[in-house]
């Protein structure tokens, strides 16, 4: 579902390229006359807010990697030395710290709304995937960038995650070694992780690119899930989605900036401004905060094995998601029961944040487990039944009629390609 | 957009909501059991005790808020608390002699930060000759640290070296339940740093009976790792001369050396918060205008 594209360069230079190298026709069928549903609200922004993050934290990134120093007795006092002593150092560092969880906050917001629209549904299923993939490269790089400001979460913390592998029976032991590059976290792996934090970016942008293929294959869905019937549902990219999009990511920004100026600390730990020492262990080990719900997973489940598999099935899980639902409509708007447990699941993923951030003790611990519980009953059993069971409110005809309702005017013929005059 | 919820779903919903009620009727029987379990049926607060003792206490600081830079008369009384006092036994590895002048900062004159320097013999080397030697400081060298290396530090403190102050004021905070943290990102509260300092350095009292306190250690109401604290008092009314008539009281001396060891932590905190400012204001213009935009090439779409 290409836009048709006219593109016929009149600049010779570009004619020539555009003979040799169609890469014009591409960009303008693509990002210039692509078709999108015309009722997409605001959370289909976030796709290209999260394209944008991706170009910030790699721009930021690239920039500091100039003027850090992957050792262990230095990488502390490198850091600091960004701080304090490079030219806006101190605002690259806090734009890249913070961007990671500004990163993190959009891609829930993508895949929340993934869920609640059914956008996962056929035929989006492998562009369901490809976002997983995205997302758990996401996770990886931000664990380990995490680590390297060398202080004692980035030490600790890392401790605790690589030591996860050893729950693997017989080869477990031997695979934390060849992680760690030795007998416990120390050099080597300060600088395998920068190798690695380094390189995931661009593996990422990798698989965005596929992720925006197979997007421009079905195209987007919509709030109504129902699929674009003909040329009135549509809108061209340009300038409807580059000027709402532009908005959307405007508005982010703002937020984004609120943090980096105001508030750049508040989404760390403190205990990262202490340098690592594998001789004292901090009160509590606790991760980023995005990591929060999966480490709440991990640690309600007694049996460390178990626990590990549970906090990757956790995620796994959400690979599944196409075939775990049942229902044939997408749109949470048009199923009265899943709206409802999409949403409880929605609190319950919140909590199970809140859960790991807090010590493992009393009650926390039962209701971690309840939540735990909770959370894969809702993807295993409730979303395969529902579909069974729920009696789904009948769908519009169309995105049209849904927009304009039963013979409501006819859209204005021909505004979908040709923007008013300004 | 999100307009279709007319339909009335009266029964599902109710059972729906009587779901959702068993989901949090369980969590809190987790909680009521998991108290139970614990095997302290009466006062529940005397059975964990938390640190600090004495919750610290919002300060009016003047790097507070969207506005808020460092007040330079209070940073150049909280360095000269920091030298004559803290000094003799912390590091302070992350600054320079030159931090002294900056703008944003104490802001010395550079003349005033040479002489600082001056006062002290740093050791440098190897000359020509293949030995060290000593020299006055320069503005480009470091504070110089009070230990030769952390054993030394420890050796003549009780076994336990004092912590290098660089990033004190970041690397402490102050415990922030539910609802706080959320409010916290409105209100900008950054400040647990400098409130859980002069939290700690106020703290120092007589235990209470029937507490008692390990040797070498000192009762402290301010401490985030319990009841008493390797540092001895550090401060007492009169000792620091202040040359600008701010009051000479164990308070006024730990609020001045908790806003220095802020700066010394942060020391572009004043460029921050100014250029954010900026931005923010930038931003918000920027996107009034693209909501314009997108409102006047919308107008004839219904969507």
């Amino acid at each position: 579902m290409s836009g048709h594209s006219s593109y016929e360069p009149t600049n010779p230079a570009l004619k020539w390229l555009e003979a040799r190298l169609p890469i014009g026709g591409l960009i303008h069928s693509s990002f210039i006359v692509f078709p999108n549903p015309r009722n997409l609200n605001y959370f289909w922004t976030f796709g290209g807010i999260l394209a944008f993050m991706l170009v910030a934290q790699i721009a930021t990134g690239v920039v500091l990697a100039m003027h850090y120093t992957p050792h262990t007795t230095l990488a502390f006092a490198s850091v600091e030395g960004i701080m304090r002593d490079v030219n806006g150092g101190w605002m690259l560092r806090y734009l890249h710290s913070n961007g990671a969880s500004m990163f993190f906050i959009a891609v829930y917001i993508h895949i929340f709304r993934g869920l609640y629209y059914g956008s996962y549904k056929s035929p989006r299923e492998v562009l369901w995937i490809l976002g997983m993939i995205i997302f758990l490269l996401m996770m990886a790089t931000g664990f380990m960038g995490y680590v390297l400001p060398w202080g004692q979460m980035s030490f600790w913390g890392a401790t605790v995650i690589t030591n996860l592998f050893s729950a693997i029976p017989i080869v477990g032991e031997a695979i934390v070694t060849w992680l760690w590059g030795g007998f416990s976290v120390d050099n080597p792996t300060l600088n395998r992780f920068f190798a690695l934090h380094y390189l995931l970016p661009f593996i990422i942008a990798g698989v965005v690119v596929l992720h925006i293929w197979a997007l421009h294959v079905p195209g987007s869905n919509n709030p109504t899930g129902v699929s674009v019937k003909d040329e009135q549902d549509t809108l061209p990219f340009h300038p409807y989605f580059t000027v709402k999009d532009a908005l959307g990511l405007v508005l982010f920004l703002a937020f984004y900036s609120w943090f980096v100026f105001f508030l750049p600390n508040y989404l760390g730990h403190p205990d990262n401004y202490i340098e690592a020492n594998p001789l004292v262990t901090p009160a509590h080990i606790v991760p980023e905060w995005y990591f929060l719900p999966f480490y709440a997973i991990l640690r309600s489940i007694p049996d460390k094995l178990f626990g590990v598999i549970a906090m990757f099935g956790a995620i796994a899980v959400l690979f599944l998601v196409p075939w775990l639902d049942t229902s044939k409509v997408r749109s949470a708007n048009y199923r009265p029961l899943y709206r409802q447990f999409f949403w409880i699941w929605a609190v319950v993923s919140v909590g199970l944040g809140y859960i790991g951030a807090m010590p493992p003790e009393g009650a926390y611990v039962i209701i971690g487990r309840i939540l735990t519980a909770y959370y894969f009953v809702h993807f295993l059993v409730i979303l395969p039944l529902l579909g069974l069971f729920e009696k789904p409110r009948p769908l519009p005809a169309s995105i049209t009629e849904s927009v304009l309702g039963k013979g409501g005017a006819p859209v204005t013929a021909g505004a979908p390609s040709a923007p008013q005059t300004k | 957009m999100m307009k279709m919820i007319s339909a009335p779903f009266a029964r599902t919903r109710l059972g729906l909501a009587l779901g959702a009620s068993l989901l949090a009727a369980a969590c809190l029987a987790g909680t009521v059991s998991a108290n139970a379990a614990e095997g302290e049926p009466a006062p529940a607060a005397e059975a964990v005790p938390t640190y600090p003792i004495r919750h610290p206490h919002m300060e009016p600081w003047s790097f507070a808020g969207i506005f808020g830079k460092y007040d330079t008369a209070q940073l150049q009384r909280g360095y000269q608390v920091y030298k004559e006092v803290c000094a003799s036994c912390h590091s302070m590895n992350f600054l320079h002699f030159r931090n002294l002048a900056d703008e944003g900062g104490p802001h010395f004159t550079e003349a005033q930060a040479k002489a600082v320097a001056a006062g002290y013999q740093v050791q440098d080397g190897p000359n020509d000759a293949g030995d060290m030697f000593e020299r006055p400081g320069r503005l480009s060298d470091r504070f110089p640290a009070p230990f030769p290396n952390p054993e030394a530090a420890a050796a003549a403190n009780n076994g336990k070296a004092p912590p290098d102050l660089s990033l004190m004021a970041k690397a402490r905070a102050v415990h922030r339940g539910f609802p706080w943290f959320v409010l916290d990102v409105f209100t900008q509260y950054q400040e647990g740093g400098p409130d859980y300092i002069h939290n700690l350095l106020t703290g120092y009292k007589e235990p209470p009976p029937g507490v008692t306190v390990g040797p070498g250690l000192h009762y402290n109401v301010g401490f985030n790792a319990g009841p008493a604290i390797a540092m001895p008092p550090p401060l007492s009314d009169g000792q620091v001369t202040y040359t600008d008539g701010a009051p000479q009281t164990v308070d006024q001396y730990a609020r001045d050396v908790s806003a220095f060891l802020m700066w010394a932590a942060e020391p572009h905190l004043d460029a921050r918060k100014r250029t954010g400012f900026q931005v923010i204001i930038f931003v918000l213009v920027f996107a009034g205008l693209l909501y314009a935009t997108k409102r006047k090439i919308w107008s004839k779409i219904a969507h």
